[in-house]
């Protein structure tokens, strides 16, 4: 069984690793296309990288959800299945539970760290904004991979207006 | 951070499998972006080292482990409290070199390597290497100079993964690498 504190070490240098590798705009002939990929001007690097993660951490959430036990997928309602997300989901992965939870009730779910973990070692402020989207986008990923297995088709992303709270915004995709 | 108290086996079962997956995603996406196995080796060792030298902070703190007098006391901290503490598992000690300066880490089970089958186009993949770079990182901070590489992989089909280990030097002085 592996200590929770190496997950965040290995994150942290993920993010440095994948970060590292696309220094410049054009993706190289080794990194794989992603859906952010081909935008314009400098930006082109830095959303290949955040897709990369966001695409690692999509597996691996949908790998996670597949091994739940049989009874904790039968979810009535999609509210349940956001539930589940902040409770089970983020106790596993963050050894605690996501702050709130709010909704439209039209498909769209604001989740709200007030201290994300992956953000708390950095200092809290406005110091390390800029750099916090790089921290969120594997997290992103593995929301979205569960939201998956768990039959929901969804777009998750994540903004920070003060280190380390964060929100989550999942729209639910409908076909 | 303080410590949430345990939300029992179930959150500590997918605790673990989120490390042994998102490795699994690592190494994946390394393979895609590097051509050829060796760099991707290197890779992992490199990020393995990274870790490794904050890793042994946290090893210190949380384990009240005083100064190693030999490398046969290192052996020891290393299977029986730090694998222990970061993976559940203790390795043996074992192969011990008449010098005293070479051991072999015997790990019946690698948890790493949970769910994963090596494809046959990467034959020359040392798929845990992050470990090797791991321990070479930590002992480096406690003014230890050591090689770590994986001599059996039940990956590749040995009965047990080994990791030998060996004494290169003791780090004298203080400065931080790079500086003279």
């Amino acid at each position: 069984m592996a200590d929770a504190v190496l997950f965040e070490f290995l994150h942290t240098e993920m993010v440095a690793e994948l970060w590292a590798q696309d220094p410049d705009p054009d993706p190289g002939p080794g990194v794989s296309a992603g859906p952010g990929g081909g935008g314009g001007g400098g930006w082109g690097g830095q959303k290949m990288s955040l897709s990369v993660l966001e695409g690692m951490g999509f597996r691996v959430g949908q790998a996670m959800a597949e091994r739940l036990p049989r009874e904790t997928l039968a979810f009535r309602e999609e509210l349940d299945v956001l539930k589940f997300l902040c409770k089970d989901l983020w106790v596993a992965v963050f050894q605690k539970q996501m702050d709130s939870l709010r909704t439209n009730h039209q498909g769209t779910y604001v989740l709200q760290d007030n201290s994300f973990p992956l953000l708390i070692r950095m200092s809290s402020g406005l110091q390390y904004l800029e750099e916090a989207p790089k921290f969120l986008a594997f997290t992103c990923g593995i929301l979205r991979g569960a939201l998956s297995t768990l039959g929901i088709k969804s777009l998750v992303t994540a903004s920070v207006a003060a280190l380390p709270a964060c929100k989550f915004q999942v729209v639910i995709q409908r076909c | 951070m303080s410590r949430q108290t345990n939300r029992g086996t179930e959150s500590k079962k997918m605790s673990s499998e989120l490390f042994t997956l998102t490795y699994g995603a690592l190494v994946t996406q390394l393979c895609k972006d590097y051509e050829n196995d060796e760099d991707v080796n290197k890779q992992l060792d490199k990020m393995g080292y990274n870790i490794g030298v904050r890793l042994i902070e946290d090893f210190l703190a949380r384990s009240n482990v005083g100064r190693c007098h030999d490398f046969r006391e290192t052996a020891d901290v290393i299977a029986k409290v730090a694998f222990k503490m970061y993976l559940g598992i203790t390795p043996g000690i074992t192969n011990w070199s008449p010098a005293g300066d070479e051991f072999s880490l015997i790990l019946e089970n690698n948890p790493l390597v949970d769910f994963v089958e090596l494809p046959d186009n990467h034959s020359s993949l040392i798929y845990s290497n992050l470990l090797c770079g791991v321990l070479r990182g930590a002992l480096e901070m406690v003014q230890m100079a050591v090689e770590a590489k994986f001599v059996q992989d039940t990956l590749k089909g040995d009965g047990v993964t080994e990791i030998r280990m060996r004494f290169i030097r003791r780090i004298e002085d203080n400065l931080p690498a790079g500086e003279e």
